[in-house]
Order: structure tokens, then sequence, then C-alpha cells
């Protein structure tokens, strides 16, 4: 005698309860999928609410026939393991599920089936998807900013030789490799100043000056994220090993510049760089506003890297530091040579962490007024030609930013995962 | 000798290089001040402020102080945060525990759920909320009414406005259960502890948090009513609702995205805690014979927050800190509606800069040295 208990499914009937489980969760599926991508309802005979509730509770029965324990078939184990162990895992699978499904059809017809990419004016998009035309016809702004288009060459070139010069330290002959830590630190960053200073500012050698007023876009974005990394690292490392020093005086100045940076927001850092600071300057010394907002955050970010790198210090064995004393090291020789090596190798992962949040800090510097991504957005938003496309706008950004930052949070965790295995 | 050389001879370099970095740029602004004539003080705080400011939790008119204004400033500042700090804590544990689900699907949308917010720079976001997803909401007279009685519209989100009589008889009422449960709690802990008994606390301490606020509106006099926002028209095309609260767009805006931001960092610090407490914890407790609810309550939970709380707590910060981004969307906020308006209206750069940098780091500090001294409290003491 073959009965069947729906509440208790058990594995003397399994190919029943398997094929009634899943035939019920097929249909609970076609209702949903028919209902989304069809606009057909399949229960319209069905009182009111319970049409909408019905997938889910035929769902909800199908999974509970199919949940049974050891039955010996692998797939259905594994499905039972991942997404079906009891009621209440079930109904969030399903509400998962249909969420996605009815999401789907509308944000697919809009990003791509109703969308607009051709032409080069708003007059172009008259369906009812998004208007990628917008983006089209205003990327080289967004990436570029105000900078003339006919210079744009040199913005990419710039970005390639300080990329180039990156990975010198890579191909370095070994010989060689002990300047490495001289090189990244000191020679490093002033040519990729130099670079970026006759390349992209321009003034000598036959390229035409832009102003810094004229720069933007995303590549802005780069050069404040780079210029801040590379300066706010070694400040970094000196009030790291300031606030770790015997001396009270470097202690105590090292607290007070730390504490003090972490504990105001970016944006005032900013407000006082663009209204704060010329007051202090002498009065006939004039400073770019851009230079100005990459020093404050240059300081800013300094104090998050000393306490990055202050981690790495503490989590050196004490026995590291008693025995280049005793090789007679004086403080100097053993931080050089002892402590910074191994710390830093430690700090990585934490370095990059810090890089992705100063990145994703810098769209800030649109509020004293210079136009990166999210600056350039605003302006092609207000733009009179192009109203009204707010929404593409954002996305794009949204996109790129997501990738970088994606991209990073990926680097720095495998960083991560390779230096934990070393230790 | 040596030794003192070594000892004094970097500290006095380093104050003094310190003391003339700060005495060179006190000479300057002294000298560019008197150049620009303007003096500096701190005497505009009493000024009329003459600005009006579109949302405040106070009474402000253009007619109060620059002092008030700052106030209002600040109050709006601690609004948002409080809301979003509520609202990002019970997302992110949501999220938290859902990365930890055995759900396949759960996890996995958890997973992306944090991946992708925590991505997406703060401003972008609320930028997105505001200029484009705010945006596509109806206009008051088309706005459907949601549980019947608010209204979301492109103005902003209508609620009804609580209108209380004897207000004070209920807030002592609530007062006196809060009093009555502690007493409770330390009761039922010396009746655990001396005789071994236990009594359902929560149950209790939850009917006395209903039945004495109940028993102020039966005995105490205290009435509520609702007021409920209606439509009323402006003039031929504009409509507006009146009555009630109005939350204001900005406002919604900067709670939802940066709840959701925060919420992802939340969720990371919640998972890394329930992590973090050993699988033999669990299963030596469930050995001695506790419940699993006893488990998590007594064994887990106590050793998961000790993990928990402190990086959350420096995400809480992180979000007062990024409220601060309000002003690229002009909610009234303490950066705009100081370090902005009052600023532009009184050119007292210096003045007003340093006083907003100095409430952050005072918020910053009080948060950090509270978090100190509880961490220093709840360390598990080794022998």
């Amino acid at each position: 005698m073959q009965t069947l208990n729906f509440l208790k499914p058990n594995r003397d009937n399994i190919k029943n309860y398997s094929i009634i489980g899943s035939f019920l969760v097929l249909v609970s599926l076609i209702d949903v999928i028919s209902n989304a991508f069809l606009k057909i309802n399949l229960t319209s005979f069905l009182p009111g609410s319970l049409t909408t509730l019905f997938p889910l509770i035929i769902g909800l029965i199908g999974l509970n026939m199919m949940r049974i324990d050891y039955s010996g078939n692998k797939k259905l184990d594994l499905l039972n393991k991942n997404i079906n162990t009891n009621n209440f895992n079930a109904l969030l699978t399903l509400v998962i599920l249909f969420s996605i499904i009815k999401a789907l059809p509308q944000s697919l017809s809009w990003m791509i089936f109703d969308a607009t990419i051709s032409g080069d004016s708003k007059d172009a998009c008259t369906g009812t998807g998004a208007c990628w035309t917008y983006i089209k016809v205003w990327f080289r702004r967004f990436m570029y900013g105000m900078y003339p288009n006919e210079f744009h060459w040199r913005i990419n070139t710039a970005f390639i030789l300080v990329i180039a010069l990156g990975f010198v330290g890579y191909f370095m002959k070994e010989n060689l490799k002990k300047y490495l830590a001289l090189y990244y630190v000191i020679i490093y960053p002033v040519i990729a100043y130099l670079v970026i200073y006759y390349l992209i500012s321009g003034g000598s050698f036959g390229l035409q000056w832009v102003e810094t007023g004229a720069w933007g876009g995303l590549s802005l974005t780069f050069i404040v994220s780079f210029f801040c990394l590379i300066f706010c690292f070694p400040l970094g490392m000196i009030f790291a090993l300031g606030r770790r020093s015997n001396l009270p005086a470097i202690k105590y100045i090292s607290i007070c510049y730390i504490e003090f940076w972490r504990g105001v927001p970016l944006i005032t850092v900013l407000f006082m760089s663009s209204v704060m600071f010329p007051m202090f300057l002498p009065e006939d010394f004039f400073m770019d506003k851009l230079v100005r907002v990459i020093i404050a955050i240059t300081l800013f970010e300094a104090a998050y890297c000393a306490e990055v790198i202050r981690g790495g210090l503490q989590s050196l064995p004490r026995g590291q530091y008693d025995a280049a004393k005793s090789l007679g090291m004086g403080y100097w020789k053993m931080h050089i040579f002892v402590i910074l090596p191994q710390a830093l190798k430690l700090v990585i992962p934490g370095i990059a962490n810090t890089f992705l949040a100063l990145v994703k800090d810098t769209p800030l510097i649109f509020v004293v007024g210079l136009a990166e991504l999210a600056g350039m957005l605003a302006l092609a938003k207000t733009n009179p030609k192009w109203l009204g496309f707010a929404m593409e706008g954002y996305i794009f950004a949204s996109i790129v930013f997501w990738i970088i930052c994606y991209a990073m949070s990926k680097y720095s965790y495998n960083l991560e995962a390779k230096y934990k295995t070393e230790r | 000798m040596n030794n003192i050389i070594k000892k004094y001879i970097p500290q006095i370099l380093a104050i003094l290089f310190v003391v003339l970095i700060f005495g060179f740029l006190t000479m300057n602004a002294q000298t560019n001040m008197d150049n620009r004539g303007i003096d500096f003080g701190f005497g505009f705080l009493s000024q009329e402020s003459s600005f009006d400011v579109q949302f405040s939790l106070i009474e402000y008119s253009g007619s109060d102080s620059y002092a008030r204004a700052f106030l209002v400033g600040l109050l709006n500042t601690l609004l948002v945060s409080f809301i979003s700090i509520i609202i990002c804590t019970i997302l992110g544990i949501i999220i938290g525990v859902a990365r930890l689900s055995s759900n396949y699907l759960i996890k996995n949308s958890a997973a992306w759920y944090v991946e992708f917010f925590r991505n997406i720079p703060l401003l972008l976001q609320i930028f997105f909320w505001y200029y484009a997803a705010l945006r596509a909401l109806p206009m008051p007279e088309k706005a459907d009414a949601w549980f019947g009685v608010t209204y979301m519209t492109v103005k902003g989100y209508y609620i009804p406005a609580m209108v209380w009589e004897n207000l004070n008889v209920f807030l002592y009422s609530g007062l006196a259960s809060i009093i009555a449960i502690i007493v409770l709690r330390n009761y039922a802990n010396k009746l655990r502890d001396t005789k071994g008994k236990q009594i359902p606390v929560l149950l209790y301490s939850v009917s006395l948090l209903i039945v004495l606020p109940l028993l102020s509106f039966i005995f105490g006099g205290v009435t509520l009513e609702f007021e409920i926002p209606e439509l009323k028209k402006l003039s031929k095309i504009s409509y507006i609702y009146e009555g009630g609260i109005s939350l204001p767009p900005e406002l919604i805006a900067l709670v939802l995205a940066l709840s959701l931001y925060t919420s992802t960092f939340v969720a990371e610090c919640v998972r890394a805690g329930i992590e973090g407490v050993s699988k033999g914890q669990k299963e030596a407790a469930a050995s001695v014979g506790l419940t699993p609810n006893q488990v998590l309550k007594l064994v887990i939970m106590p050793q998961a927050l000790r993990i928990i709380i402190p990086p959350t707590t420096n995400q809480y910060l992180n979000l007062t800190k990024n409220s601060s981004l309000a002003a690229a969307i002009a909610y009234p906020d303490l950066v705009l509606v100081f370090a902005g308006t009052a600023l532009m209206q009184t050119g007292k750069a210096i003045e007003i800069v340093s006083i907003t940098m100095l409430t952050y780091l005072t918020i910053s500090l009080t948060i950090a040295a509270i978090m100190n001294w509880y961490n220093k409290k709840i360390e598990i003491k080794e022998k």
C-alpha cells in the first residue's frame, strides 16, 4: 500500500514524491515566468490575492514533497542541502527566485531591448528604454573633462608612461633590487610628477598649456588618487613610526595628527583646502586648487595609512626587535633592514584597502568645484540639450566605478590570501 | 651624555618643527586678514543669521542667530545619522546572517548585495537616489496612499503626525517601566545565583513595557490623535499636502544611500564576528545540555558581540562623518548650513571651518573614548 503523506515525505515513495514535487515547482515557475515575460496570468480564475500567492504556495508544497533525507539520489540530495533544508529556507529560495524573475524583463528591456544608442542628439531617444546615446555623446567629457579634444592623446600617453614606469620594479636586475624601495618611494613619484606635469599640463616642448580647471572626468580621479597614494604612503610611515616611538613629544605629536585627521570628514578637509588654506599662505603665493586638494587628501589619507602600517608594526613579534638590537643595530638600521621590510609586506592588503577607500572618496572633490566623473555628470545633467537623463548617467558612472573598485577589492583579497600563507 | 642627546634632540627638533609651521601659518593668516580688513573672532555667532533653512527640527527663522543655525545643522546631521544607523544595523545583521546561510541562493544574493553596494562611491549612490530614483516618483496629486495614510511623492514623504496630550505622563510611565525592568532583572539574577531558579524575565519585561504605558492612557489622561496629511491645491497645477510630517526627499535619499552603503560593512562585521566564535564552543555548550536557544544567547552571542561591536561602532562613526556628504544634495546638515551658507555670508573662513571640524572631531573622539572604555570592560581577562 503506497500512501502519500504530504507533510512527511520518506524514501519509500521517493519516485512519487520527487516527481509530484518537481512537477509542482515547475508549475509555479511557469506561472511566474509567463506572468513576468509574456504578461499572461495563468491563474486569473483564482480570487484576488490568491493569484499572486498561488505560485508561492504550490512551490512550497512541491519543495516540501521533494525534501527527502538521505534519498540516495545524489542530485536530489545536493538540491535539498543547498536550497531546501527546511520550510523557511524553501520559502526564501522561492521568494528570491521569483523576485529575480519578476525584475528581469523590466530591467532588461529598459537597459537593452528598448534602449537607444544610435544618433548623436537627444532626438534619437524616442523609445521607452534607456538613452545610451547620451553616454556615447558625452563619453569623452566623462573621461577627460573639459580637456581639449585634440589633446586627449597627451593624457593617454602620460597614463601609459606612468603605468609602465610602475612596472619597472618587476624587470629590475638582481643587483639593482636593493634600490627598489628608494625607486618607489622617491624616484618614481618625482618622475611621475614630471611626466604628468609636462605632458598633461604642457606649457613647454611645444605643447600647449592646459590649465587644471579644464582637467576632469575619470582621468582626474586617477590623477588625484595616484598622487595621493604615492605621497600618503611615506608620510603615513613616518607617523606610524612616530606613534610607536619611545620619545613622548614625537609620540604625542603623531597621535594628535592621526586622531585629528581620522576624526573629521573628508568634505570638511576639502572645504578647508579650498576656503581656509589660502588664508594661511604667504600673500603673493598662489597655489593651484588641484594641488591644494591633493595636499589635503594626502594629509587626510596619511593618517589612515599610518594606522594600517602601525597594525603591521605591532603584529611583528618582539623577538625581531630584540634580535636586531642584539646585533648592535641602531633605531634607523633596525627599522630599515629588519622591521619595515617585514611589516610592510604584512600591510600590503591593508594599504590596498586604504587605496580603495581613497578612490571611492575622490568623487568628493566635486564639492569644491573640480569636475571629475561625478562633477561632469552634474554638468551634463543640467545641459539644456540633454535634460532628463540623470538615470543613465549615474548608472554609467556606477558601473565604471564598480568595475574599478571590484577589481581592486578582489586584487587586495588575493594579496591577503597570498601573504597569509607565507607566515 | 650620548643618551641624553639621542633622547632630547629629536624631540626638541620635532616640537620646533611643529611650532615653526604653526607660527608660519598664523603669521600669514594675520597679514592676510589685516590686508583684507577681516578681524578674527567668534562674535558673529550671536549676530542675526538672516538666511532660511528648509528643514529643521527646532524653531528657526532668519532672525535667529548664527549659533542657532549651527544647532539646526548639527541636529539635522544627528537626525540623519541616527535614522541611518538604525536601518543599517537591521539590514547589516540580516545580510550578515544571510551570508552564513546554508541556502546557496540566499548566501550568494547576500554576497552580491555586499559587493554591489560596497564598491560604488557613496556620493554617486546619493546622487542616484536623489536625482534619478526619487525624481521618478509621482506628483502629490497623483500619489497613491501607502498603508492608507502616508504619501510618497516627488516632494517628499508625508506621514501622519502624532498629537499628544499629557505627553509627560506617558513618558514618565515609560521611564517607570524601564526602571521596573532593571529591578526585575537584578532580582532574577539574584534568584538564579542563590536559589537556581529561573523566571521568564523577557516575557515580564515586554509585558511591563506594554502594560504601564497603556495604563497611562486609561488613567493618566493621555490622548493620542493622528494628524493625517491632506491634499491641498495651491494653484491650478500645483498641489501640496498639509498637516502631518513631511520628510524632504533629500533626507530620504541620504538615509537610503547611507544605510545601504554602511549596511554592507556592518554585514561584514557581523559575519566575521559569528565566524570568529570557534565551533568547539558551540559543541561544548550543547554537550553540557544547553538548548539551542541558550547556546546562542549564552555562549555564541556574548563572544560574537565582543568581536562585532568595536568595528561596527567604527562603521557608525564613518556613517556620521559620511553624512556630511549631505551638502552635495542640499540637505541642510552641519556642513551645508554652517560651512556653506553661513561661511558665504560672514566670510569667516577660519572660524567656521574650525568650528565645523572641531564638532565632528568631538563626536568622533567621544565615541572613540566610550568604545575604548567598553573594549577594556569586555576584554577577556586572562590570568
